[in-house]
């Protein structure tokens, strides 16, 4: 879906022209790879560049939150081979906002690599895309071919000493892998299972070299940051959450989709530009930042701003954006128990507590959904998950358990209701009726 | 041409090549993944000698190859239909009817997930988030073709459409 409806559009200027504006020229033709002419040409410093990304308040796109000009200077300046890799290994239920920028504007992540690569001293670098996006992937590459031939890859870029080229390498359906090590273990061509930290990739990353791994979303943001300046960026947003922030909403709005707002935006407006509730129905829950994030009830969500800051304050977790719309059809024990089973399918299975807790956690939701719960059952997840958080190599773990805690936390009579009358609360005919898949009055 | 490569064809070795060249030179194995999916697009699926002849070929041992084959959940170790559709039922999906779309398809092809239709036409599977949830609910066909708002008439065009 192309763009629909933005403030203060940046990331997503490009978008307008939906299938037909993502080519070198469209790019090229909104200002695209000027602000690399221009470091080059200018000299300026690799301090200099990563200055101006860290005066912008830029924060990780992909769910953690960390500036990533900090993550930028942690590389050392001396070593002879460095990595720059771009995580688009987008597999954060609810989160579909990489799979747009590659699709509508692959160029300014590639200049936003390119940039990264120049400031860090990278001479070669990857682009992990999701497998179950193929056709992005195959347009990535296509898009690579024209930046290799227009002289912005490959060496001597432009004319210059600094040479960096850049490839795509695609996933194959494992969640774990956007786990930034896990993901690099995945391009050694490996089972995606996430290494102990530290060292951290910027010390020992791909093929135990130095590495930048960054989301889709932080790469693309590079270019306009350095066009107006890292100030300027961080104005937009607010103190400490920097510039514009994609946020993909999906469930129960009249039109899903991406929408790019400032960074302290009201979620009751991001949830007026999605169309409002469908069918008019009544707000229930929202997770505001991937399956992972905690849920929050809706009077708590109506009250927040869009940003880190903000939706931490609230108890939950910015994360990815990915905006999870429910309504009261929704029955939130069912509606765990396919979380509870997506982290349980995922988990890599290389520690125990989230190898054995997730399968706990799955097994125990499953039997309340289908009558079979036990009183006890509430105070037995809460306990799996504390076995769980904090005690693994990887946030797989907490992922799973933050659902699970958050879900019984707010919505703690439904799941009773579940356990003592062995049915849901919100009868079938009104669940059935809420995912609009069947068309009123049909059978 | 080495003999023990001619399971694979000349074009899919050529592919391969093409992925091999994106790695430094003594890191072949990372185009493992990209090469065992070149294969199962020859094969239909992956047996464990084809998994071997694309080890060999990138110098890795079988056991490597395979363990990168079992843990990404789009090769399939076993023989598939014509055509594998994977339907995605994870939350944000089943509020718009991801779970619906994958009961519809259930009563339609007469099959359950991970079975097979007998004509050998469809496979059924249940899939994980695709990362398009907005255009709900999705559906891949043979894991490189996502299909969009798959609500019943669209199923129901797909369907006669896979001849």
């Amino acid at each position: 879906m192309a763009l629909i409806d933005t403030i203060n559009p940046l990331l997503t200027t490009g978008w307008s022209k939906g299938d037909a504006g993502w080519s070198l020229k469209d790019y090229e033709a909104r200002g695209g790879y000027a602000q690399l002419k221009r470091i080059l040409s200018s000299k300026m410093s690799q301090d200099e560049v990563i200055a101006e990304v860290k005066k912008s308040a830029l924060r990780g796109r992909g769910g953690a939150g960390f500036p990533a000009g900090l993550k930028w200077s942690f590389m050392p300046k001396a070593a002879p081979e460095k990595y720059v890799v771009c995580n688009t290994d987008e597999g954060e239920p609810g989160t579909f906002k990489d799979r747009d920028l590659l699709r509508y504007d692959p160029h300014s992540t590639i200049e936003g690599m390119i940039i990264a690569a120049y400031a860090v001293g990278a001479k070669r670098g990857y682009n992990y895309i999701h497998g179950e996006i193929f056709d992005i992937y195959q347009r990535f590459e296509e898009a690579l071919d024209q930046a290799r031939a227009a002289g912005y890859l490959g060496e001597r870029i432009l004319g210059s000493d600094f040479s960096f080229d850049l490839f795509a390498h695609h996933g194959w359906g494992a969640y774990i892998c956007g786990e930034e090590t896990g993901l690099l273990e995945s391009i050694e061509g490996k089972k995606g299972q996430p290494r102990y930290k530290p060292p951290f990739p910027a010390n020992f990353g791909l093929y135990g070299k130095p590495t930048t791994i960054n989301n889709t979303e932080t790469f693309a943001a590079i270019p306009f940051i350095m066009g107006m300046g890292g100030e300027a960026y961080l104005n937009l947003g607010k103190p400490n959450n920097g510039g514009t922030k994609l946020f993909s909403v999906s469930g129960h709005v009249n039109r899903p989709g991406n929408y790019e707002v400032p960074m302290g935006t009201p979620f009751a407006k991001l949830l007026e530009m999605a169309g409002g509730m469908r069918g008019g129905r009544k707000l229930k829950a929202v997770i505001p930042g991937g399956s992972s994030a905690p849920v929050l009830p809706a009077e708590v969500m109506m009250d927040c701003t869009m940003d880190y800051d903000s939706i931490a304050k609230a108890g939950s977790m910015l994360g990815s954006g990915a905006v999870i719309v429910m309504d009261e059809t929704v029955c939130m024990v069912k509606a765990l128990e396919r979380l509870s089973y997506f982290y349980f399918e995922e988990s890599c299975g290389q520690c125990t507590p989230c190898r054995e807790g997730s399968g706990w956690l799955y097994r125990v939701v499953h039997r309340i959904e289908h009558g079979e719960g036990r009183p006890e059952d509430l105070d037995l997840l809460n306990r799996v998950t504390d076995n769980m958080m904090g005690k693994t190599i990887c946030a797989l773990a907490d992922a799973a358990a933050f659902p699970v805690r958050s879900f019984i936390k707010h919505f703690k009579s439904e799941f009773e209701y579940h356990i003592e009358h062995k049915k849901c609360l919100v009868s079938p005919e009104v669940q059935r009726a809420g995912s609009g898949f069947f068309k009123a009055g049909a059978a | 041409m080495n003999k023990q490569y001619d399971m694979l064809s000349p074009e899919a070795l050529g592919k391969i090549d093409r992925e091999v060249a994106k790695y430094p030179a003594d890191q072949k194995q990372s185009a493992v993944m990209a090469a065992l999916v070149i294969a199962q697009d020859e094969k239909g699926w992956l047996p464990k000698e084809t998994i071997a002849v694309v080890a060999g070929y990138l110098g890795m041992p079988p056991m490597a190859a395979y363990e990168v084959a079992s843990f990404y959940n789009m090769y399939d170790l076993h023989p598939v239909g014509k055509y594998k559709l994977t339907v995605c039922t994870n939350l944000p999906c089943a509020l718009s009817g991801g779970v619906h779309a994958a009961d519809y398809v259930k009563e339609k092809l007469g099959i359950d997930f991970n079975e097979t239709t007998p004509d050998g036409k469809f496979t059924l599977k249940e899939g994980e988030c695709m990362g398009a949830c907005g255009d709900a609910p999705v559906l891949l066909v043979n894991n490189k073709r996502m299909c969009s708002f798959m609500l019943p008439e669209a199923i129901d065009k797909l369907l006669a459409e896979c001849k």
